[in-house]
């Protein structure tokens, strides 16, 4: 469904992605994980063709670069923060977009529904939350029933609540068939929502593994997700690598794999170095099995 | 907030699209520029412009009638060569900065990626933005005149309605070719506070800058009266001064020297020769921003 052939992208000398070959078959569900700056967004941007590029996309069988509106018509593409005229209200917003995708829309009760916004059809954009922008996202993503399904760290913006009830929204459209590419931060994400993981590092695909594999290959059951500021977080890194840790980078923290019994060790590691947690999450243990279609009630 | 999510039905509620195909061109500069107008008109500088410009008009039409004795519109028209001063100082003004905001501010709030993500082209993108700015200022610039004609015809005094219909053509071709201008500064430029500043600047130098170059030139270098009208042709706001006059009074003698040499080689030939300047005026910054746009990061 998605055909990326050797692509590269520049800006100025930085090399963000650096030829990258992907296959992604229909029906398919990939992550693409890594660093800031590892060149997953960049990557998303040129499938949606918003950005020029060496090399080659095709989203069932259109070329982005040549045939973009034919391509994009099979993308539903939900963004890290829905950026739309705040003035607008919900249905208005539904229904423009609703247009530019062929569809004539008299209702859009329906459609908000399905995402859980049914009587927000009449609210301004400024007015909704976080998490009911995002839900309003998806729910314009959906629209035209499209094969593909592109994501950019969606839940970037929202609050472990507002994460949950997205994922799980999330969790119910990867086993549909429907093709996802997304980018994330976050490890219970990419083990919901994703069948494989593809690891992107200074713009180079360095791992492509199963879901399964992904997390066992963090080493054991159970992963921190520890908060430190950014300026500390080399050291960080280093403190608990010298302690026998195996910590990564992820953009938004530190993930630490830790046996089940010693989750309090890496921070008697850090204050020990001085270095404050601002926040942490016990990552193992909380994800649901990959394409499993449910019905839950959320919080 | 607790919300049923049901997946499987997520999709079923969705219309499938009307075709496979994307919307045509016209179709889709028709939603954007839709959407576009409607955002101007609601907005605060669509209110604010209509009502100073009624406003200055209406007291620059009683001030002439006045000066007239009375007499009302009569010969040359007064009132009608105040209202021509009034355009050419609040027009490119308003059509300016209104295209220098569009295309820079949705880039700066995430709202252009988002925009492009959909199948939609960026020429789509540009013209409707384009056309509904352009029926906004329409909208703005026959109000304002509307209200002068109507409040003066309801109070006795003397119009010609011919006067005033080109008056308002006129206006609005100069408010498209402004508008042109600024949309090209738009695409230019990434930050919409820099637009805004450089279309203000654009505007200093087209009605102040401009005028005193060419008094100044025409003195010093000695300028010979086809070259002084030839340099008045480059401006597009000495273009919309000279092709009201002549259409309101089909002379130029309140120009001087150039008015009457232009009258003279030219005659019944004016009027093209001053469409074609005000069409290039339209046309060329447009096409030199569409290409621009077409390959321009939208981010």
């Amino acid at each position: 469904m998605i055909r990326i052939e050797v692509v590269s992208k520049k800006f100025g000398r930085t090399a963000a992605v650096q030829d990258i070959s992907l296959e992604i078959p229909a029906g398919d569900s990939v992550a693409l994980w890594g660093v800031n700056g590892a060149g997953k967004t960049t990557l998303i941007r040129c499938v949606l063709g918003l950005l020029r590029f060496e090399g080659r996309i095709l989203i069932g069988g259109h070329d982005v670069a040549r045939q973009g509106k034919r391509a994009r018509m099979l993308v539903g593409y939900v963004p890290q923060e829905l950026g739309f005229y705040d003035d607008l209200r919900v249905a208005e917003a539904v229904r423009f977009f609703g247009r530019l995708k062929g569809l004539a829309l008299r209702a859009t009760s329906e459609v908000l529904g399905g995402v859980g916004l049914d009587g927000h059809e009449g609210k301004r954009i400024r007015e909704l939350s976080g998490g009911m922008k995002q839900r309003l996202a998806l729910a314009i993503a959906l629209l035209g029933d499209p094969p593909v399904l592109v994501l950019d760290e969606v839940t970037a913006s929202l609050d472990a609540c507002g994460r949950r009830e997205f994922v799980s929204l999330l969790s119910g459209l990867s086993g549909s068939g429907r093709t996802m590419l997304f980018a994330s931060h976050r490890v219970e994400e990419v083990t919901t929502l994703a069948r494989r993981v593809i690891t992107l590092q200074q713009g180079r695909i360095t791992a492509q593994t199963d879901a399964a594999q992904f997390l066992s290959g963090m080493g054991v059951g159970t992963i921190l997700h520890l908060a430190v500021r950014a300026d500390v977080r080399a050291h960080a890194m280093d403190l608990l690598r010298n302690s026998g840790f195996a910590p990564q980078l992820n953009g938004i923290g530190l993930l630490v794999p830790v046996p089940s019994e010693q989750k309090a060790a890496p921070f008697r590691v850090l204050a020990e170095g001085r270095i404050t947690v601002d926040d942490f999450e016990v990552l193992s243990g909380t994800t649901a099995p990959a394409h499993t279609p449910r019905m839950e009630a959320l919080p | 907030m607790t919300a049923l999510i049901a997946t499987p039905q997520i999709q079923s509620v969705l219309p499938a699209p009307a075709e496979s195909c994307p919307p045509g061109v016209l179709r889709n500069v028709a939603t954007i520029a839709l959407r576009e107008l409607r955002e101007a008109v609601r907005s605060r500088w669509f209110i604010l412009y209509t009502l100073a410009f009624a406003v200055l008009g209406l007291g620059i039409s009683y001030v002439s009638a006045a000066g007239a004795g009375g007499m009302g519109l009569s010969g040359f028209g007064r009132t009608t060569a105040g209202l021509i001063n009034l355009v050419l100082l609040v027009v490119p003004l308003m059509a300016l900065t209104a295209g220098a905001g569009s295309i820079a501010s949705d880039r700066e709030r995430g709202m252009l990626a988002y925009l492009l993500a959909q199948p939609v082209s960026r020429f789509e993108v540009l013209m409707g933005k384009y056309l509904g700015l352009a029926g906004a200022l329409m909208a703005c610039l026959f109000l304002g005149l509307g209200m002068c004609a109507a409040i003066l015809a309801w109070k006795g005094e003397a119009t010609r309605p011919a006067s005033i219909l080109w008056l308002a053509g006129l206006s609005f071709g100069l408010a498209l070719g402004m508008l042109s201008l600024g949309m090209l500064v738009s695409v230019l430029v990434r930050k919409a506070s820099v637009a805004v500043g450089t279309a203000i600047f654009l505007w200093l130098t087209l009605v102040f800058v401009t005028d005193l170059a060419l008094m100044a030139g025409a003195m010093a270098l000695r300028l010979r009266i086809e070259q002084l009208l030839a340099l008045s042709l480059i401006n597009p706001l000495q273009v919309f001064k000279m092709w009201s006059l002549h259409a309101v009074d089909s002379t130029l003698d309140v120009l001087g020297p150039a008015g009457l040499f232009a009258v003279d080689e030219f005659g019944p030939w004016l009027h093209l020769i001053f469409g074609l300047c005000m069409a290039a005026w339209i046309v060329l910054p447009l096409i030199v921003a569409a290409m621009l746009f077409s390959r321009r990061s939208p981010l």
